[in-house]
């Protein structure tokens, strides 16, 4: 991948830098040397009455460091890139020192890794080591949209609760941090009828959690939740396998009370969960999983058997 | 290097026709100084043992089961005795900067190139270094002598042991140096390994790297380059100027004693050389002989004169031969000089100046001594989300979250206590207890959370909000409070 769009500029910044280096070693050359100028070893100039310029000699080894810098810098250009596009004797770029770096880092992760390789997410979750690892991966990949404390915000679910919309199953959860999920649900106005029709069925949903609501409307959308029963369930139970939310908990992920519920079922929703495999190594990925179970476990459960 | 010696210049200059050429670089001509004893000589070695014991020495001390001083860089922790410092300390290594920058102030403007002539490492090394030369090759007519002469097996076996040494105290130089930043007691097992002495891991190639680059500085500026590095190098010949005035005390000769210098009989009593026509100075040039520099101090103050008072003391130990009152190359004044007093006036050294460099160093020093002893031995920073910037939670409470980085600067397991402060009813959630190793540090998240009616009483926007967190009192350990300011958001 050139920097220059133009064969002329790269030329242009070669020529110029050894052009450069020439010259500094003409001019060391040309400097060399001068006439004895006058019998006090001044140039010969008087200013001001008595006012004399010397001109001693610099100390040969000054000479001889900026010969080696000259020299240095003719075998540095020759075996790295720095004359235009050339690529240098020895083919460095940075995206490959970007990647050697990358991989000398992945191998020195993997040692961390190895005591847990084989140990299930209780005891991943007990152990402390593990723990603090899997903490600091939360910080570093996840707070961002769950928050420090991994209770979410609106869109974002709280991973401390026992609420999962895909499940949550350490093996489930492992899932969900490597391959990513996308929840889908389409805009179903379309299929239970008017505006009447969606507000009543808002109002059953909000009864379904004891949740404050129209009782009157709530009997009448009863029947039109059948629409919904398909991927949210009967009672509302929710389908992990779908990714299909529970609605008779008192969870809103999107919003609380009949206008978000409305809102949601006349727009649908898309929520993604990006996919982690390409940051994370399958350890990690296992080790994370673990610490986020743990934080939907009692605390109890998790101090460590000594 | 041809100098010019006539005490009078012409006015006019003649040009040379001759049309002769000169060569612009110059090979320098080793100076071998002359051997010299005396009291600043005596002052002089007994800053390098002083330097060289500490450089040399600290750096094995254990202490707390680990070394005295270390500078762990990639651990970015800093060892001090007792002291943990973080890299968020560093305005302690500032402060320390600026201690010394005034210290050299002060004691340049009462007495010239102290640091230069006495404990600068450049002046130090070579000291060593020539010491060893005088030892191997002999003294300084014996070293010009074998300057000249032709290579041969005694002038090989000479140079070749000196150099050797020389090799060795700059390797053991670089070693002690890196020493300083991994522990010295791994580092020599790890140099035994690599030299095939000892099993186990060899010497990483950064450490390798910089013991051999360390060493190869001291070997090439003590053994080599010696006072090219104070004439070229070194900034502080060239600003010495600017911290002069005409009240420090710089070396000097004292024309109007020594002069008309020249030889004259032994017998010839002080008090009738004037009658005669005669100065002190009997122009034995033991003074040119014994300077490191190579200058000629009775020319005046010349830059290169780095303040080691060797002139001094060979001209000293000179005028109590003669019988003549010592003296004739002094550490004196200009004022004085010009107006030909003779001793030290300390009221006119202790000026104004002075007095304000002192005053300053001492405020400064105490504060940093003081910042020092009254410091924290936990830090916090309190760093808030953004993507999460307020909840509503329960029955219409809010709740903000934050990340704590707490760094234990203690070398103890410590456990710490979070409290929030500042808004009615806040109250602060963190999972577990804040633990930390010693000389740990972490993250700790903390949700804060305000009820319903506090916060609509706040009003949405940002509000003032106080982090305390606490370290109880334990044992021998006081308890400890640090309070942190930072914002809670009450949404629209």
């Amino acid at each position: 991948m050139s920097d220059f769009f133009s064969a002329g500029w790269s030329l242009y910044v070669a020529v110029l830098t050894v052009v450069g280096l020439a010259a500094c070693l003409i001019l060391l050359i040309i400097a060399s040397r001068r006439k004895v100028m006058a019998n006090d070893n001044t140039t010969g100039h008087v200013w001001d009455e008595d006012l004399r310029e010397l001109n001693n000699p610099l100390p040969r080894w000054w000479m001889g460091l900026f010969v080696l810098t000259v020299a240095f810098a003719a075998v540095y250009l020759l075996l790295y890139p720095g004359l235009g596009s050339y690529a240098g004797q020895k083919g460095w770029t940075q995206q490959a020192q970007h990647q050697a770096e990358l991989e000398r880092a992945r191998a020195r992760q993997e040692p961390l890794y190895a005591r847990f390789a084989g140990m299930a997410t209780a005891d991943l979750a007990r152990d402390p080591q593990a723990r603090g690892l899997g903490e600091r991966l939360f910080v570093t990949y996840c707070a961002q949209c769950h928050g420090s404390d991994a209770r979410g915000s609106k869109g974002f679910p709280n991973l401390t609760d026992r609420d999962w919309l895909h499940g949550g199953e350490p093996e489930q959860i492992a899932k969900s941090i490597s391959a990513g999920r996308q929840g889908m649900m389409p805009p179903m106005a379309a299929a239970l009828g008017s505006g009447e029709d969606v507000r009543q069925v808002a109002n059953y949903v909000l009864s379904l959690s004891g949740s404050p609501h129209d009782k009157l409307a709530a009997q009448l959308g009863r029947s039109k939740f059948a629409a919904c029963a398909a991927c949210h369930g009967a009672k509302g139970d929710g389908n992990p396998a779908l990714g299909a939310p529970r609605l008779n908990d008192d969870i809103w992920l999107h919003g609380w009370g009949e206008p978000a519920i409305v809102k949601i079922v006349n727009e649908g929703k898309v929520n993604q969960m990006p996919a982690h495999a390409d940051r994370l190594s399958e350890a990690q990925v296992r080790v994370l999983a673990a610490y986020v179970w743990s934080l939907s476990q009692p605390a109890a459960a998790l101090v460590s058997a000594r | 290097m041809a100098k010019a010696t006539a005490r009078v210049i012409p006015i006019a200059s003649t040009p040379d026709d001759t049309g002769a050429m000169v060569s612009m670089f110059a090979k320098e001509a080793t100076i071998h100084p002359r051997a010299v004893r005396g009291w600043f000589a005596a002052w002089r070695w007994v800053c390098v043992w002083a330097t060289q014991l500490v450089f040399y020495g600290l750096v094995w001390l254990p202490w707390n089961g680990r070394q005295a001083v270390l500078f762990d860089l990639e651990a970015r922790r800093f060892y001090l005795f007792d002291l943990v410092l973080y890299p968020q300390d560093f305005i302690y290594l500032t402060a320390l900067l600026v201690v010394c920058a005034y210290a050299l102030f002060l004691f340049t403007a009462v007495a010239g190139r102290l640091w230069c002539g006495y404990a600068c490492p450049q002046t130090v090394y070579t000291e060593i270094f020539l010491w060893v030369e005088r030892k191997l090759e002999g003294d300084r007519q014996a070293r010009l002598k074998l300057d000249a002469a032709p290579w041969g097996a005694e002038k090989l076996l000479r140079r070749g042991s000196k150099h050797g040494v020389w090799i060795a105290i700059g390797l053991w130089t670089g070693f002690s140096f890196v020493g300083y930043f991994t522990p010295i007691r791994a580092l020599w097992q790890e140099s035994l390994a690599t030299l095939g002495l000892a099993a186990g891991a060899g010497l990483g190639p950064w450490e390798a790297f910089w013991v051999l680059f360390y060493g190869f500085a001291t070997y090439g500026n003590a053994g080599f380059m010696r006072e090219q590095v104070c004439k070229y190098m070194c900034p502080y010949a060239r600003f010495q100027s600017a911290m002069f005035d005409r009240d420090t005390l710089v070396i000097s000769y004292d024309p109007a004693r020594g002069e008309p210098r020249g030889s004259r009989p032994r017998s010839l009593p002080h008090d009738a050389l004037q009658g005669q026509g005669k100065g002190d100075c009997i122009d034995c040039t033991l003074c040119v002989q014994v300077c490191p520099t190579g200058i000629d101090i009775r020319e005046g103050l010349q830059y290169e004169c780095i303040g080691c008072a060797a002139c001094i003391d060979v001209c000293n130990g000179v005028m109590d031969k003669m019988d003549y009152p010592r003296g004739l190359i002094r550490y004196a004044t200009q004022n004085g000089l010009t107006a030909g007093r003779s001793g030290i006036e300390w009221r006119r050294v202790l000026r104004p100046r002075v007095l304000v460099y002192g005053a300053v160093l001492v405020l400064i020093t105490g504060a940093f001594v003081a910042s020092l002893a009254l410091r924290s031995p936990v830090r916090v920073d309190v760093v808030r989300d953004r993507g999460t910037l307020a909840r509503l939670v329960g029955q219409g409470a809010i709740e903000n979250v934050y990340r704590l980085q707490l760094m234990n600067a203690t070398e103890r397991p410590q456990r710490y206590r979070v409290a929030v402060s500042g808004i009615e009813g806040a109250s602060a959630e963190l999972r577990g207890e804040a633990e930390l190793g010693p000389a740990a540090s972490r993250w700790v998240p903390v949700a804060v959370r305000v009820p319903a009616p506090s916060a609509t009483a706040l009003g949405p926007g940002a509000h003032a909000l106080r982090f305390e967190v606490i370290r109880e009192a334990e044992g021998d350990q006081p308890e400890v409070r640090v309070v942190e300011k930072s914002t809670f958001v009450v949404p629209r």
